[in-house]
């Protein structure tokens, strides 16, 4: 499995500079928490126990990116399932190019607080894993497979905050 | 009145089967003929198959200015044209997407960045978007590699240029390059279908 640690340290600023002189730059900078985000990436090998777990639990995997406009606007449906329903994990698999993750993705991450588990999949030979993940997958985003158990099904569309909540309720019935 | 229930179910079901169909399953696979079609360039002119009269077949790709997987292809789209073109398979890349959708793919911005990439090759526009879903793509950068037959042109491949979309160099499969070399060779194609990740099509809701 390949892992890379993004660490991002945001440095406290020092205000104790009580001279004459102000830094106004300084001043308006918000002080962020020091804080620390760790972000995993995989390869497919990495990824597959995700798209496998036998457990009572109903996953939902959802392939995105932050450049895929339609898979950042339906991230809020994902992102609202764990407090709708019991038993439900969502993992949020980011496709984003790897020299984009500190620059697009961790910002992204961080700004609008996601809850869900972020993945990042960085594996090239995509003409391994997409039929691997679901034969009938063409390879666009945004994507998604919904899976309990031995029951599964895979939809590469895009969902309305209604047809989301159809299919899950499919799972849990 | 019977009629009408059940025509308006039947109307009904239709409208489930267009929404629930899977795209992949659409359009065509390896051997189909491919329809021709009649799409304007970014210079205003028409552009038809049937124009290229000493061509032996055809690489269509559909792509785009806003997908970064189309974006990281944009070299190797040229190349593809600069090698194949005088053998007799030019590329023909047609942008699928709705542009009130995508404003970033509109024709004005079609022709800047065709400008700016030194492409050799058309670049028109699937207005009203007609000939995409005949062909099923789905994605961009999504290929098509036609070869000329009595018939009309064969898809002889569907699907990526290559293996690595991060680093031309670190390439080890030229899927498309393959292809038309078996064909200049009249050989087999051995790799005739294969998948990569794209920019969904933009259509509107």
């Amino acid at each position: 499995m390949k892992r890379i640690l993004v660490v991002l340290l945001l440095v406290c600023v020092s205000c104790k500079d009580t001279s004459g002189s102000k830094n106004t730059e300084a001043q308006e900078m918000q002080v962020p928490e020091l804080h620390l985000q760790e972000l995993q990436v995989v390869d497919y090998d990495g990824l597959e126990p995700y798209l496998n777990q036998d457990d009572n639990t109903l996953h939902v995997v959802n392939f995105w990116a932050t450049w895929c406009a339609p898979c950042v606007k339906e991230l809020p449906y994902f992102e609202a399932l764990a407090s709708s329903y019991d038993n439900i994990e969502v993992l949020l698999v980011s496709l984003d190019f790897p020299n984009k993750y500190e620059t697009k993705l961790i910002p992204f991450i961080e700004k609008y607080e996601l809850k869900s588990k972020v993945i990042a999949l960085d594996d090239t030979d995509q003409n391994r894993w997409i039929p691997a993940i679901n034969e009938s997958w063409s390879g666009a985003i945004p994507a998604t497979l919904i899976y309990k158990g031995q029951k599964r099904k895979f939809y590469e569309r895009s969902f309305t905050q209604n047809e989301l909540k159809t299919e899950i309720e499919q799972f849990l019935n | 009145m019977k009629t009408i229930k059940l025509l308006s179910a039947l109307g009904l079901m239709l409208i489930f089967m267009a929404f629930s169909s899977q795209p992949a399953n659409n359009g065509y696979k390896v051997g189909d003929i491919a329809t021709d079609f009649s799409l304007e360039n970014i210079d205003g002119k028409m552009v038809s198959l049937s124009d290229y009269k000493d061509a032996k077949g055809f690489i269509v790709i559909f792509t785009c200015n806003t997908c970064p997987y189309a974006v990281a292809y944009e070299d190797r789209i040229v190349e593809l044209d600069k090698k194949y073109a005088e053998k007799g398979y030019p590329v023909i890349a047609i942008m699928p997407n709705d542009t009130d959708v995508q404003p970033g793919d509109s024709l004005e911005a079609m022709r800047a960045r065709a400008k700016a990439k030194g492409f050799t090759f058309p670049y028109v526009i699937d207005k009203g978007q007609k000939i995409y879903p005949q062909y099923g793509a789905t994605k961009t950068p999504h290929v098509y590699l036609l070869q000329k037959t009595t018939k009309g042109n064969e898809v002889k491949y569907i699907g990526a240029i290559d293996n690595n979309y991060k680093d031309a160099k670190a390439v080890t499969e030229r899927y498309v390059e393959n292809a038309v070399d078996a064909l200049l060779n009249n050989e087999s194609i051995k790799v005739t279908e294969t998948r990569a990740i794209g920019c969904t099509i933009k259509v509107k809701s």
